[in-house]
């Protein structure tokens, strides 16, 4: 061991703010279905409290041990809507307590999977959860809520389109003394992975194990730092630097995976190759773009930067670790980003170009303000677009937008926290009421007929 | 279990027999030490063998911080893993 290497690690962890963004926890709630709903709930409390007793304090000690820190643990869970279906309940708003509970007595900070999976139709349960989103996000504090409403395989389903921006809509009006903070709990998905460690999104999919651990990487201030060194080099050094350094992060989350599921004693899944921004000073993804020679982000150029970043991540990634999964890539949220805030602040940075950004990068529409009297519609047209670029490129994408309610362009929205704050964001406002009230179904796309 | 302990700080008279005798007293072995002035910094990088010692890891770690806040110099202590992991295949 080299004293250099030593002091690279030391310096990626206390200078550079490389940390382990998260080990979340999947536990699968199938053999909590009861026909009886507060049965139901309590074998859903006793399984995530048993299951995840010493998840936090297992993150703890080896965060200690290893001196890295990992920021979150997290719980994600079965969609609720497949696990309420059999009860006769018609709000499920007392499932989404449950878990709010089971989060508080286990002590991590959020539980995913108040979910529904609807790409291609409804089933009760599904139109049940739904309905219950807005009152579940306000009624608890540490509870995230998905929906997903396309997939390359079956395209997009527009009446839950249509319904899903409604329900951002009242989920702000609910929030509302909170900055409409519901809605940063809730995303709408297209091609939904099972296996995501990241909120709001993750939810324990029914193709995994009874329990299992996942573990999101971050790091972009490490890279951002490593590109400094670099300057006015071309992209191919530009790419072998990122895959480098994308090799080194990835092992850490690597090791504290195998590291905490060998101590709690359940199979480890995946590690998400992602990087993840906060808004400090210093961990942030739009200032690698940045420092790849644009002015700012949001420029003409910002969309190449990204898909090499990227491709980069996980190139670098995919040999540092036995199995990827998650979202993979980099994450671009404007409140929880400071470069991303400030580009929009400065007007660099619109919400087109956002969506073209989204084409390449591991999610979508991220934490974005936008002006609280937007019509529901225009939000359901904004999940259609993005839907539409992810069911055609095979790829997730999401929508996770807050309407300031009284606000308008130009105010600015403070979640505080990790969660930062966002400037509100023009929209279009030309209508599309119309296109949206149609309903019904986009067909999946002809590349999707592969058998 | 082996762990890297790191001491950095300003220089001065005693650090490395403050930090090796506290070591001692923990029943922990030095295995392998480097230390350099780096920017008029002390820098000193020891690799330990922990299978001896009889605290556990976390009042080690704080026993070794208190003699670094005693000796004016920051020491830190991580098991070796992390370092292996991420810089050899």
């Amino acid at each position: 061991m080299e004293t250099k290497q030593i002091l690279e690690t030391i310096r990626m962890i206390e200078e550079e703010k490389l940390d382990i963004r998260t080990i979340t926890m999947g536990i699968s709630l199938l053999d909590c279905i009861d026909g009886d709903g507060a049965k139901a709930r309590a074998k859903i409390y006793d399984k995530i409290t048993r299951q995840a007793e010493k998840l936090v304090e297992t993150g703890e000690a080896i965060s200690d041990e290893f001196g890295i820190p990992i920021i979150h643990k997290r719980i994600s869970v079965t969609p609720i809507s497949l696990v309420a279906g059999a009860a006769q309940d018609e709000n499920y708003t007392a499932f989404a307590q449950t878990l709010d509970k089971a989060a508080k007595t286990t002590g991590v900070n959020f539980v995913g999977g108040f979910s529904a999976l609807v790409q291609k139709g409804y089933t009760s349960g599904d139109r049940k959860l739904i309905r219950s989103i807005p009152e579940a996000l306000a009624t608890t504090d540490f509870v995230c809520s998905s929906v997903n409403v396309g997939s390359t395989r079956s395209g997009i389903n527009m009446d839950a389109v249509k319904q899903m921006g409604g329900i951002v809509k009242e989920t702000a009006e609910r929030t509302k003394d909170q900055q409409g903070l519901g809605c940063a709990k809730l995303v709408i998905f297209a091609n939904a992975v099972e296996d995501n460690p990241f909120m709001a999104g993750a939810f324990h999919g029914v193709g995994e194990e009874d329990c299992v651990l996942n573990v999101g990487v971050s790091g972009p201030g490490v890279v951002k730092r490593a590109l400094e060194k670099v300057k006015g080099q071309p992209f191919d050094v530009v790419s072998e630097t990122i895959k480098k350094i994308a090799f080194k992060i990835t092992r850490m989350g690597q090791l504290v995976g195998h590291e905490a599921s060998t101590r709690l004693g359940i199979p480890f899944g995946i590690v998400d190759l992602s990087l993840a921004p906060t808004p400090a000073v210093g961990d942030s993804v739009a200032h690698i773009l940045e420092e790849m020679g644009l002015e700012s982000v949001g420029t003409h150029g910002t969309t190449a930067a990204l898909a090499l970043l990227n491709d980069a991540v996980k190139k670098g990634g995919v040999m540092a670790c036995s199995h990827v999964g998650g979202l993979s890539g980099a994450f671009i949220p404007v409140s929880e980003d400071a470069g991303m805030i400030h580009a929009v602040e400065r007007g660099a940075l619109n919400l087109e170009k956002l969506e073209a950004m989204t084409a390449v990068c591991s999610v979508g529409l991220d934490m974005i303000a936008i002006p609280g009297d937007t019509p529901a519609e225009t939000i359901s047209a904004m999940i259609a677009d993005e839907a539409a670029i992810g069911v055609i490129n095979n790829k997730t994408t999401a929508v996770r937008v807050i309407p300031a309610l009284g606000k308008s362009v130009g105010d600015t929205v403070e979640f505080g926290g990790l969660l930062g704050y966002a400037p509100v964001m023009d929209v279009n406002r030309n209508s599309s009421a119309d296109f949206i009230a149609r309903g019904g179904r986009i067909p999946a796309p002809i590349h999707s007929f592969k058998n | 279990m082996k762990a890297i302990l790191t001491v950095i700080g300003k220089d001065n008279v005693g650090i490395i027999a403050g930090v090796s005798g506290k070591l001692a007293e923990l029943h922990v072995n030095i295995l392998d030490v480097s230390q350099t002035i780096m920017n008029g910094y002390f820098t000193m990088m020891m690799i330990l063998d922990l299978s001896e010692a009889e605290s556990s890891f976390g009042d080690m770690k704080k026993s070794l911080a208190d003699k670094g806040t005693e000796l004016g110099v920051q020491i830190k202590i991580q098991r070796e893993e992390i370092f292996t992991s991420m810089h050899s295949l």
